[in-house]
């Protein structure tokens, strides 16, 4: 069974710090949520008040349209994943992911049995007799998972597991737990600041900074539409040109940057003379100088190789690193740093909002 | 042999000459000379007949078991079997020291668990302080202050009586309870510091993850936390254990006028009975039962030497 959770002016302060303020949101029971966000950014927080962990200062967790207030963890319906994992070291495979079961005092053989199943699930079968230690990395991953959904929680929290992992079993292992989600059909709530992972595995994406839920869509939706600099500059990879709104109409507006003025979308109906910040992703931005103007010309600072694209560094006016665009290899042989560039991009996909707080890196 | 000679070779090469052939020089000393050799002495000495110094050396002072038979069957002429009247003290002494550790674990695990696991770094602090400080007053000074506490007139006995609870006053001295709890007072701070270390090395994540897979409380621990501590547990009770069976000024100060200890039995035989070659034997007996005690505990509950030594 898999159930909705509902966040409802749900704050948390821990003195005069507040670590989550205001957050409203609706998880559809079944589909897979992720909170996205830098670290110290409330994400944590959000999932230790669904599991029962932290206490809401305001507002109330709601899960499967109960209100959780004074429901200590072991008695909701939820699982967690802990970033460590958390895994028994002292307790056998079988025995890690039986200990939930134990609790609600199962028999011993049924026990055996059903660790036998989920083991199956999480391709680790005839594993269960060994210690967790002598487990793999992504092995000791899949018997959290195991461990648990034995207790056949309503929603399962995951608290940045893949963290440890070295990248090409990160990459496994996302593909794996968006499997692992849609045969199970339970609610997933994922906490991770890594935006590829969030991107690839959910439904609906919470991006969040400061304590504050920034936007909340589906993965196109904030990549393609951010709403706020934060966002636009926080997921994938954006190159930022500040400067005061010099035209605009309904469907665009024009940015006077250090470049001149350029021209990108304006969902937020800014107005001539706004402070704005002009978003260009490095994907949209072509060599040569187009046909729509849009374009810019600088001093090229570096040229870096990464096998199946060049990725090329363009100065302000300072002389500091400023875009960054990426191009094929033959496109790149016509480069050197030192030498000047010049680009283009289409209006439709660039983005102008006003001006706001930035992602650091 | 040569892994020995390159043992050496490479302690002297990382430390140097002479901090080397210090630490070897002190650690001989005080294994040897602190340790072993007045133990020997002392062992040769239970095995021996107790004569006046000028018959020392003489072809009189030969080897006997005389003074271990003289625990079992007592003087001869004994009208009973055994010599109950010591063998009685001896069990005793091991039961009430059991009971004493026992007492003593079931009083520091839940301290030592909130030191570590529950409360913050300032909290505890305080606390191990409030637990050291009373440490510096000395023992025989902490035992008399346990008698006035449960004397007839002590302040428990006027609390009880005004509060209506008892009528009479409780005889806690006659009845050991002042002597347990003094016991137990005494090497508080060796059971938990064991168990302070061990616990302290427990991640918290993992109690956190045990309550959300939904165990109550006491599973946490029985499953958890204490097969996490067991190596503190047992090193810390062999510690409490040990000193317990061997101590003197508590038993002498807060035992009870019928509750003799074993250590107060070997006390007599060295200084009263001024027969040191049978107090020696009796000691030797309390140790070698302390021992095998404590091993047989440890493979009962599966631990090994090294785990206590972590």
């Amino acid at each position: 069974m898999s159930a909705d959770v509902e966040l409802d002016h749900l704050t948390i302060r821990f003195g005069n710090f507040i670590a989550l303020s205001d957050a409203n949101l609706r998880i559809p029971a079944g589909s897979f949520f992720s909170f996205l966000g830098p670290s110290g950014c409330g994400k944590t927080t959000i999932l230790r008040a669904i599991s029962g962990f932290l206490d809401p200062s305001e507002g109330h967790v709601r899960i499967g349209g109960e209100d959780m207030a004074g429901i200590p963890p072991n008695n909701r319906p939820t699982a967690l994943i802990f970033q460590n994992l958390a895994l028994f070291p002292l307790m056998k495979v079988w025995e890690n992911i039986a200990f939930g079961l134990e609790v609600r005092r199962v028999p011993k053989a049924q026990r055996r049995e059903r660790a036998q199943e989920l083991l199956e699930l999480i391709a680790l079968p005839n594993q269960g007799e060994k210690l967790v230690s002598e487990l793999s990395g992504g092995q000791r991953q899949r018997v959290a998972i195991a461990r648990a959904l034995a207790v056949e929680p309503e929603v399962l929290l995951l608290d940045e597991p893949l963290s440890a992992l070295d990248l090409k079993l990160r990459q496994h292992m996302r593909t794996e737990l968006r499997a692992i989600q849609q045969r199970v059909g339970i609610t997933f709530i994922y906490i991770t600041h890594d935006q590829g992972e969030a991107l690839i595995m959910s439904d609906q994406i919470a991006v969040m900074s400061q304590g504050v839920i920034q936007q909340i869509g589906s993965g196109p939706d904030i990549y393609e539409n951010p709403k706020t600099p934060f966002v636009a500059s926080f997921v994938g990879e954006n190159n930022a040109f500040a400067g005061r709104v010099a035209s605009a109409d309904a469907g665009h507006a024009a940015v006077e940057t250090i470049f001149g003025a350029l021209r990108g979308r304006n969902p937020a109906g800014l107005k001539v003379g706004d402070q704005a910040v002009l978003f260009v992703r490095p994907e949209i931005l072509q060599l040569g100088a187009g046909t729509q103007g849009n374009a810019l010309k600088s001093k090229v600072l570096a040229k870096e190789f990464e096998g199946f694209a060049s990725h090329i560094h363009l100065a302000n006016s300072q002389g500091e690193r400023h875009i960054s665009f990426s191009t094929s290899q033959e496109e790149a042989l016509g480069i050197s740093p030192g030498e000047e560039a010049t680009v283009h991009f289409s209006p439709d996909r660039a983005i102008a909002l006003p001006q706001g707080e930035l992602a650091h890196e | 042999m040569s892994r020995v000679s390159d043992f050496f070779a490479e302690f002297i090469r990382r430390n140097g000459v002479t901090i080397s052939v210090y630490l070897f020089t002190a650690v001989i000393f005080w294994i040897a000379v602190l340790i072993i050799l007045p133990q020997l002495y002392m062992l040769d000495f239970s095995f021996r007949f107790n004569l006046p110094p000028s018959k020392i050396g003489t072809e009189e002072d030969v080897r006997t078991l005389k003074n271990y038979q003289y625990l079992l069957f007592g003087a001869e002429g004994n009208p009973n079997a055994f010599n109950w009247l010591h063998l009685e003290v001896f069990f005793r002494t091991i039961w009430a020291a059991v009971l004493v550790t026992i007492l003593n674990l079931v009083i520091c695990y839940p301290i030592a668990y909130y030191m570590t696991q529950v409360a913050s770094g300032g909290k505890a602090r305080i606390l191990i302080l409030c637990l050291i400080l009373p440490f510096w007053v000395n023992e025989i000074l902490r035992a008399f202050a346990f008698r006035i506490l449960f004397g007839l007139n002590g302040p428990i006995n006027f609390a009880l009586i005004n509060l209506g609870i008892v009528s009479e006053p409780v005889e806690f001295i006659k009845a050991d309870v002042a002597l347990y709890t003094g016991l137990a007072y005494a090497y508080m701070l060796l059971m938990i510091f064991p168990l302070y270390n061990a616990i302290e090395s427990l991640d918290h994540n993992q109690v956190d993850a045990a309550r959300d897979l939904g165990s109550p409380w006491w599973r946490i621990h029985w499953r958890v936390v204490i097969p996490h501590a067991k190596p503190g547990i047992a090193s810390g009770c062999t510690m409490v254990f040990m000193l317990t069976a061997g101590a003197l000024a508590a038993p002498q100060i807060l035992g009870g006028p019928s509750s003799l200890w074993f250590t107060q039995v070997i006390y007599q035989w060295f200084y009263t009975g001024g027969n040191w070659p049978q107090g020696a034997a009796y000691a030797f007996v309390l140790l070698t039962a302390c021992i095998v005690f404590v091993l047989a505990m440890m493979r009962v509950f599966r631990v090994s030497l090294g785990e206590i030594a972590k």
